[in-house]
């Protein structure tokens, strides 16, 4: 009796494993060995540093990625403020056979993909799109506000993009709550601040953690939002990734880059679990 | 778990036989150099399915270099993106230009196009259609726009917009009165002037509304009126032209770039009949003839001229006068190493200011 589900164990695990084997870790090794290859002026391959080395070397892409890196987490921010106050909504205020449906709306932009959502937001921010158009037709305003290809339009998309990672992990947070802690609190003469304080944000703090390590991934990492509604000034460090290899044709570079973009949103994930006190494995429940 | 096995098994030789069926062409080409109805045409005639992925110069590049010349039959990339990339991976075949029907074609146009992608004395290249980079321009809403300074002219602020490609680091130079193709022999030259382009495209950053960064964002940017002056390829003008009189292309003063798209054969093609068929299918004067009408770009079919509507003809005599089309610059072959200057420059200008 215990061998049979061994067995079905092991056929059931080996495609899992096959998977993360071929699509993840050989590419990943080959990347790695990759970026620690480099073309001397002579045309030989060398085992050496440099491509690591050219990213704190010259400003520009340091510079980008330090801008990214803090665009990223303004956006993460911005995410929670916006979510927070919807998230609380869904699970305390509304009732439960109204709140799933609306949840299920949340979904929606999900499943129509990035790329077609961005060009959606094209349509709407336009200078003589959609909101546009319809605040010069109220007369609000005469000559169109400039929106698209702006910081602005670039937030928009990213925090549309990312909001939904947000909120499911704070839903479930907050759904765990006991409203009596919140009512003990007021009965004993809470303040609604001191409630949201002391009460709601320690006990979903792990939800908002975890959806915040997930928005600055996605953010960090995003090409499509930053690349389209961003502008000519938006360099964001993926982009750069992507002329390593496509425009310069330089893949050891681009394989490097890649890494310490890894290497270093991992530490700033890192730094921000310490500061918040929270445990990863807390987190990732 | 056998009955499991084998299911995999026959759902895996069912999908391997429905594929291996019908013969096929992969083709690596840029949008709209395949026309529908072509394509049907083709299929209809030869009974070879064709599967087309769209890409340009940079990402056909990468795409074979990553599979060192695999997974697609045929490809389409510039004449001048051929040689370097060939001598340092080599992801194409040389040409058996016997087997291409070569008598349909511009003999000059076939000459030069082998010459330009030659390595080791084999050509890599058979020309398909060409065409230039200028402007287009709203001539009612930007009077005056002709040549390539005035994409940093401050007249046109917040309505300018072009591609942040090297097609518009070499305008530049241009349109700054420099010839960048007669330095292409002087390395260090060539790196002073692109860190004069530089300045020049960062100087004038403040006037630009967006770079576009496809045939499709190029049409959509000045259709929308969202800019009215930009750097644009004289098909996509054209086709402007006929929904919006005020739109259309322009040769630049300085000189328009002419560049000319071929057809090469990766490395690894797995279908050499059917891509010879193909390129012989679309160098057949009146196919050939289809494309240009449907797409405005010229074609190396020397008898399509026959064939050519008449619209195509007066857009090119409305936008070349003489003059204007002796002036044209035609890429000659990047010289290895160029890219990575370029790149770095493309790079400093879209993160400033």
């Amino acid at each position: 009796m215990m061998k049979k589900p061994r067995g079905t164990f092991y056929l059931l695990i080996t495609p899992v494993l096959l998977w993360l084997l071929a699509l993840l870790v050989i590419p990943h090794l080959d990347m790695l060995y990759r970026s620690f290859r480099f073309e001397t002026d002579d045309g030989l391959w060398v085992f050496s540093l440099n491509n690591y080395l050219a990213f704190f070397e010259d400003q520009i892409y340091w510079l980008t990625f330090v801008k990214t890196a803090l665009y990223s987490i303004g956006v993460t921010i911005l995410a929670f403020v916006v979510t927070f106050p919807v998230a609380f909504f869904l699970t305390k205020v509304v009732a439960k056979k109204y709140s799933s449906f609306m949840t299920l709306l949340l979904l929606i932009p999900i499943w129509i993909g990035e790329l077609v959502t961005v060009y959606g937001w094209m349509i709407l921010l336009r200078d003589n799109g959609v909101i546009n158009s319809f605040l010069i037709n109220i007369g609000l305003i005469e000559t169109p506000i400039v929106m698209l290809f702006t910081s602005f339009s670039m937030t928009v998309g990213l925090l549309y993009i990312s909001m939904l990672f947000m909120i499911v992990p704070m839903m479930s947070a907050l759904d765990s709550m006991d409203d009596s802690l919140i009512e003990a609190a007021s009965d004993l003469g809470a303040s609604k601040w001191t409630i949201f304080r002391q009460i709601i944000i320690p006990y979903t703090t792990p939800g908002i953690v975890s959806g915040g390590i997930i928005v600055f991934m996605l953010v960090i990492g995003d090409y499509v939002a930053p690349n389209i509604l961003g502008g000519k000034s938006s360099l964001w460090f993926t982009e750069q990734i992507y002329n390593k290899f496509l425009a310069s044709f330089n893949w050891s570079e681009g394989a490097a880059f890649g890494f310490l973009l890894l290497l270093l949103s991992s530490s700033i994930v890192w730094v921000a679990l310490k500061l918040s006190g929270q445990k990863l494995d807390k987190v990732g429940s | 778990m056998k009955k499991l096995v084998m299911l995999g098994v026959l759902v895996l030789t069912l999908v391997a036989n429905g594929a291996m069926a019908q013969e096929t062409l992969r083709l690596l080409t840029w949008k709209g150099y395949a026309p529908a109805k072509l394509v049907k045409d083709f299929e209809a005639k030869t009974g070879i399915d064709v599967k087309i992925t769209y890409s340009n110069n940079e990402e056909m590049i990468a795409k074979l270099r990553a599979t060192r010349g695999a997974g697609f039959d045929l490809a389409q990339p510039s004449q001048d993106r051929i040689s370097f990339v060939q001598e340092k991976f080599p992801v194409y075949q040389p040409i058996d230009y016997s087997r291409v029907n070569t008598g349909q074609l511009v003999t000059s146009m076939v000459d030069a196009v082998k010459r330009n992608t030659a390595v080791d004395g084999k050509g890599f290249g058979v020309p398909h259609c060409y065409g230039t980079t200028g402007m287009i321009v709203n001539q009612k809403l930007a009077p005056g726009a002709d040549d390539w300074s005035d994409l940093w002219n401050p007249e046109y602020a917040g309505k300018i917009s072009y591609r942040l490609k090297r097609p518009l680091l070499i305008a530049t130079a241009f349109g700054m009165g420099e010839d960048p193709f007669a330095l292409y022999d002087d390395i260090d030259a060539y790196r002073a002037l692109m860190k004069r382009v530089e300045k020049t495209l960062i100087d004038g950053k403040k006037y630009v509304k967006n770079y576009w960064t496809s045939g499709d964002t190029q049409v959509a940017i000045i259709q929308s009126g969202d800019a009215n002056v930009i750097s644009g390829w004289d098909g996509k003008g054209w086709t402007l032209h006929k929904e919006n009189p005020d739109i259309d292309f322009i040769a630049p003063k300085s000189g328009a770039l002419g560049w000319i798209d071929t057809f090469a054969i990766p490395a690894k093609s797995k279908n050499l009949d059917a891509a010879y068929k193909w390129i012989n299918f679309m160098l057949e004067p009146e196919n050939a003839a289809y494309f240009t009408n449907q797409e405005g770009y010229g074609t190396a079919s020397s008898g399509a001229i026959a064939f050519l509507n008449d619209e195509i003809k007066a857009n090119f005599s409305r936008s070349f006068p003489p003059a204007d089309l002796d002036n044209i610059k035609w890429h000659p072959p990047v010289p290895a190493g160029f890219e990575k200057i370029e790149a770095k420059v493309l790079d400093k200008i879209k993160a400033a200011k």
